[in-house]
């Protein structure tokens, strides 16, 4: 038994395709722009020599990567308005717990590169008078963004594929609608596998710069 | 309103969510098994000086590093049965994404272990007359195997939580036996906040042993 | 003429369970030069260090122009101390300034920058008043022609010249030394030494610690000899580095067998 293929009804598709992969990137940017912001407030948490500061932030980070993303959204859709009571749309929900998920790599990343950097240039910082949070902004992080752009992007990129949970939510993102009009077309073959070819598309050109930046520097040193 | 916590509810059903933790470990297992075979063989390819061999390893490769997992999830559930004419059991389908994906993942790791290895020790075996094969069993895997160690390990561990993607098939995993008990208790705070514990303490007291393990194996070295 | 800028009562510096300085008085006249000897280990960076804070005093006060600084409080472990806010700190150590012996520069910044970047980011000069303050003092270190360099790519002589006219540029009214050349390979101590000398003939406050007895003979006012984390002998350089009279003071001074002075 040979299969037909029958591309046409991509054509037909791709209109709501389209309008899933909207959503899709709008969940990418806003989880990674404050997963970016968040991770650095955790990373100073975790830095710091305070206890009661730093065992919260290793226990944050340490959550969200030792469970399933996908049981983190769950628990958000599902568990996390019990306690909040208030329901939550499936889009805040998976915004939420991609955001927080993102934030606690981004922490480790960062605060990987913050302690790369010898003590040294906190000490010449500190005898000119600079505070902490000049020194981070002036003397640390210039020196350490460079080193630790590789990571992000591939945190983006990890975040890219990860967006596709929140169609089990039903979040009417890509995935969503591709499972949606597979069924409606009853063609999952034709449907599931450009959905696939569009995030490769989506993604391929930034894992490809996050290769060749990695290369470059490391190249430089 | 003050939320009443019933744990007890959750936990007369705990029998139901051992039985998922059963079938994470088994699906996990089974798959990165078969994960570390097509990663060899995939690597032995991209390393291969044959432009036939190489270029659909980096294809095959390429294409998992940039498309969601949930999609080979759902694409071999639903779409490849179609074009070959006989369907998978939700088992079946989860370790073929699981394995094929994790088999990209994998491959890069060997791949990167061996040409780390400085072009020096190539030479240095061959100078003593020892052929191909006997220069990568002798001198090279040796050295690389213990620099594939730690990727290994994250890898794998970036597996067994790719694991809870195998719920949308209703395969009974952790998460999807979660659900059930959700379904009879309607306790989703509980019941979800278990698993997550659950799966926290597997992974964390996991990843804590294999750090102690490439400790050891480091200072070995 | 004789009025203190520094007086420290009763310092005490602990480490953990490491009792390092045990109990130190000293007072810093305006325009003296005062040289910190001792053996390794024996505690003189950490008095240093406490100086501008870049260790926090466990006992003990510190008066700068006659003010003592902090406040009156319980520190962390529950006990009376002082308790000091990072603007009073930051603002102290911009007036007493401080070159260490790794230099500290900042790799990313040329070196017009690194001199600049205390003037703007600290005392919020503007850029050109901090590009004109910063190239005289980078002349006044001979480094006119590196403004544009980035410190990777300077000597190590070089680069403490820089770090001591990024610390001149904050125009502080003590310069504290912590071995300034001791990293240094030994044809490029000179250059640096010489600056540091220079610095002495203008009259400015300065404390150094060092291993060079010979420099320290001709630098200092007053020496300070320190042992076991206690002032053991104080006197001036001919007191202490010719005539110790105390018989640690002399057993540490055997042990240089070039005596340059
Ligand atoms: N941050 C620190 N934490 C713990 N111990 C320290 C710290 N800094 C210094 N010490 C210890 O305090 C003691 C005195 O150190 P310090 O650096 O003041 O000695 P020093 O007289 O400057 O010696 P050297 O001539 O080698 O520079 C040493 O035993 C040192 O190990
Ligand atoms: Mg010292």
């Amino acid at each position: 038994m040979e299969y037909t293929w029958d591309f046409t009804v991509i054509v037909d598709a791709f209109p709501v395709l389209l309008r899933g992969l909207l959503v899709t990137v709008e969940l990418w940017v806003l989880a990674f722009a404050i997963g970016l912001s968040l991770g650095f407030a955790v990373s100073l948490g975790r830095i710091s020599g305070r206890p009661w500061v730093n065992a919260p932030a290793i226990g944050y980070v340490e959550i969200f990567r030792n469970t399933p993303v996908l049981v983190q959204l769950i628990w958000f859709y599902y568990a996390f308005p019990i306690v909040l009571g208030q329901q939550l749309s499936p889009f805040t929900a998976a915004a939420l717990g991609l955001t927080l998920n993102t934030s606690a790599y981004c922490a480790e990343i960062f605060r990987g590169g913050i302690v790369s950097i010898a003590r040294g240039q906190w000490e010449g910082a500190k005898a000119i008078g600079m505070t902490r949070a000049m020194t981070m902004r002036r003397v640390i992080l210039p020196q350490v963004m460079k080193r630790m752009l590789p990571a992000f992007t591939n945190r983006g990129i990890e975040l890219a594929k990860v967006t596709s949970l929140a169609s089990l939510l039903a979040v009417n993102e890509i995935m969503y609608q591709g499972r949606l009009l597979s069924s409606t077309y009853y063609r999952p073959l034709e449907i599931l596998t450009v959905v696939a070819l569009v995030y490769f598309v989506l993604i391929y050109p930034g894992s490809y710069l996050s290769a060749r930046l990695e290369r470059r520097l490391a190249a430089r040193d | 309103m003050k939320y009443q916590w019933d744990f007890p509810a959750v936990w007369n059903h705990f029998d139901m969510l051992v039985v998922g933790l059963v079938g994470t470990v088994k699906l996990a297992a089974v798959s990165i098994v078969l994960g570390v075979i097509v990663g060899f063989v995939v690597a032995l390819m991209r390393l291969s000086h044959r432009r036939m061999l190489r270029a659909p390893a980096t294809a095959f490769v390429e294409f998992y590093r940039n498309t969601p997992p949930l999609v080979h999830f759902f694409w071999f559930f639903y779409a490849l049965p179609i074009m070959v004419g006989v369907s998978f059991e939700p088992f079946t389908a989860a370790v073929l994404a699981l394995s094929t994906q994790s088999g990209a993942f994998y491959a890069e790791v060997f791949r990167g272990g061996i040409v780390s290895i400085e072009g020096g020790q190539w030479e240095g075996a061959k100078a003593l007359g020892m052929s191909y094969r006997e220069v990568m069993r002798r001198v090279i895997l040796p050295q690389a195997l213990r620099r594939m160690v730690a990727p290994f390990v994250d890898r794998s561990f970036e597996l067994t939580k790719t694991t809870a993607l195998a719920s949308s098939l209703a395969y009974a995993e952790l998460l999807y036996q979660a659900m059930q008990v959700n379904s009879i208790t309607f306790r989703p705070m509980e019941v979800y906040t278990t698993i997550a514990l659950m799966y926290f303490i597997v992974l964390f007291a996991a990843s804590n042993l294999m750090r102690l393990v490439e400790y050891r194996l480091a200072r070995a070295g | 003429m004789d009025e203190t800028v520094i007086r420290i009562r009763n310092l005490h510096k602990r480490f953990g369970d490491l009792h390092v300085v045990k109990g130190v008085d000293l007072e810093v006249k305006r325009g003296e030069r005062i040289a910190i000897i001792g053996a390794s280990g024996s505690g003189k960076s950490t008095i240093l260090r406490c100086l501008n804070f870049m260790e926090m005093p466990s006992e003990g006060t510190i008066e700068l122009d006659g003010k003592l600084l902090g406040t009156e409080g319980r520190a962390n472990g529950g006990r009376a101390g002082r308790i000091y806010s990072e603007a009073e700190l930051c603002a102290l150590r911009t007036r007493v300034g401080m070159v260490f012996q790794q230099f500290n520069l900042f790799p990313h910044m040329t070196v017009l920058e690194n001199v600049m970047e205390g003037l703007i980011t600290v005392k919020r000069t503007s850029k050109d008043a901090a590009r004109s303050r910063a190239t005289e003092q980078l002349t006044k270190v001979g480094l006119l022609d590196k403004l544009d360099a980035y410190p990777g790519k300077l000597s190590g002589g070089q680069q403490q010249r820089v770090a001591i006219a990024r610390a001149l540029a904050m125009e502080p009214e003590v310069l504290l030394f912590d071995e300034p050349t001791s990293s240094l390979d030994p044809e490029l101590v000179g250059e640096v030494l010489r600056v540091i000398h220079a610095l002495a003939e203008e009259g400015r406050t300065m404390l150094l610690v060092t291993h060079e007895l010979g420099f320290a003979y001709h630098f200092a006012d007053r020496v300070v000899f320190i042992a076991d984390g206690v002032v053991h002998e104080t006197g001036t350089a001919d007191e202490v580095l010719k005539h110790p009279k105390r018989e640690r003071t002399q057993a540490f001074l055997a042990r240089f067998t070039e005596r340059a002075f």
